[in-house]
């Protein structure tokens, strides 16, 4: 492909870099990311992967922008109250890059839909915030094998990594085999959450996406990143794949995609 | 001096796109090539060279070629 003028200016940061060049660029342009979840991680990873020229953005989100959201929503603003998440972050994304061809999903991610939604897709980003559609997204990324990019938040504390398809890599399920019973564990409306968290850790899930891309540097694959934003610490733990995980492991016990009930009792 | 296998001219166009264009020229083209850029900003002779030696290539000469321009001729890959 030929830049334009405006797109040499544009990604000139991006083409300097020797690990990026103009090949790095195209890469970027002609990639497909699916961010699930357009609230507080979501934000930030899709304002920097739609600046950094992602291609092809699918949004999935199903929910309408709260004025509790915008603490740290940061692509939602006051005028946003109301509208569908996922037109507001198309709206943000289009304002900051037009190359960006954004795709919303107004859709709750469900064992019906999610092959179908992430297939088109090179690279997936949870940045959900409740554990039936993380087991799904986790599955899913398993069974037709996509390269999932994790983050989550709850409080001060932050987590990231990255699940690969191929390799000898962990899931998801080797690290939490099954979800805790419903109610065990307070959701973000019960727990509070740090505006800034979602910040570092969305940011940190597009730098792996964009790495993934471009085929450059170590991802977090096989390693779990801990945030700690009170005392301001990254620890890092190594994460293996368990022999006996029930999804990835040598005696699969989950076959197919399964439908957890919804944790999230304030959303019922 | 090396025959020339493609020429820039970026007149107009100041830094680090002088740079940027330069790479993105050199991108397209084969290891031992070489490519001659036409810039009319002055800084560029100093920036663009010592970018493109970073990089791994060989600049073979910088010259004036008249009284606002300069081309700077460099070899792709030539260090590597």
């Amino acid at each position: 492909m030929e830049f334009s003028s405006e797109q040499i200016k544009r990604y000139a940061r991006h083409i300097i870099l020797p690990e990026v060049g103009g090949e790095g660029q195209e890469r970027l342009l002609s990639s497909k990311v699916l961010l699930i979840g357009a609230g507080g991680l979501g934000a930030p990873c899709g304002y920097y992967l739609g600046a950094a020229g992602i291609g092809t953005l699918g949004i999935v989100d199903f929910d309408t922008v709260d004025l509790s959201n915008l603490q740290r929503q940061i692509w939602h603003g006051t005028n946003d109250v109301g509208r569908y998440k996922v037109d507001s972050a198309k709206d943000s994304i289009e304002r900051i890059n037009p190359d960006v061809r954004v795709v919303t999903y107004k859709e709750k991610i469900c064992s019906e839909n999610i092959k179908e939604l992430i297939s088109g897709y090179d690279v997936v980003i949870d940045a959900t915030d409740n554990f039936p559609t993380r087991y799904l997204i986790n599955d899913a990324c398993h069974f037709i094998k996509k390269p999932l990019v994790y983050g989550s938040i709850f409080r001060f504390d932050g987590q990231a990594t990255v699940f690969l398809p191929e390799g000898d890599g962990p899931c998801y399920r080797c690290l939490f085999p099954s979800p805790p019973p419903p109610g065990l564990v307070p959701s973000c409306q019960e727990a509070g959450v740090l505006g800034v968290l979602p910040g570092v850790i969305g940011a940190i899930q597009a730098n792996e996406a964009i790495k993934i891309i471009l085929g450059v540097g170590r991802t977090l694959n096989g390693r779990l990143l801990i945030y700690d934003a009170l005392d301001m610490k990254f620890t890092e733990m190594k994460l293996r794949k368990d022999k006996t995980c029930p999804l990835c492991g040598e005696n699969p016990s989950v076959l197919d995609l399964i439908d957890y009930e919804q944790f999230c009792e304030a959303r019922q | 001096m090396a025959e020339c296998n493609e020429l820039l001219n970026i007149k107009g166009e100041i830094c680090p796109f002088t740079f940027v264009r330069s790479k993105l020229a050199l991108e397209k083209m084969k290891k031992g090539e070489v490519l001659k850029v036409i810039v009319d900003y002055e800084p560029a002779i100093r920036n663009v060279p010592r970018s493109l030696e970073e990089q791994g290539h060989k600049v073979l000469s910088i010259n004036k070629i008249n009284d606002t321009d300069y081309e700077i001729i460099v070899e792709k890959d030539g260090k590597k």
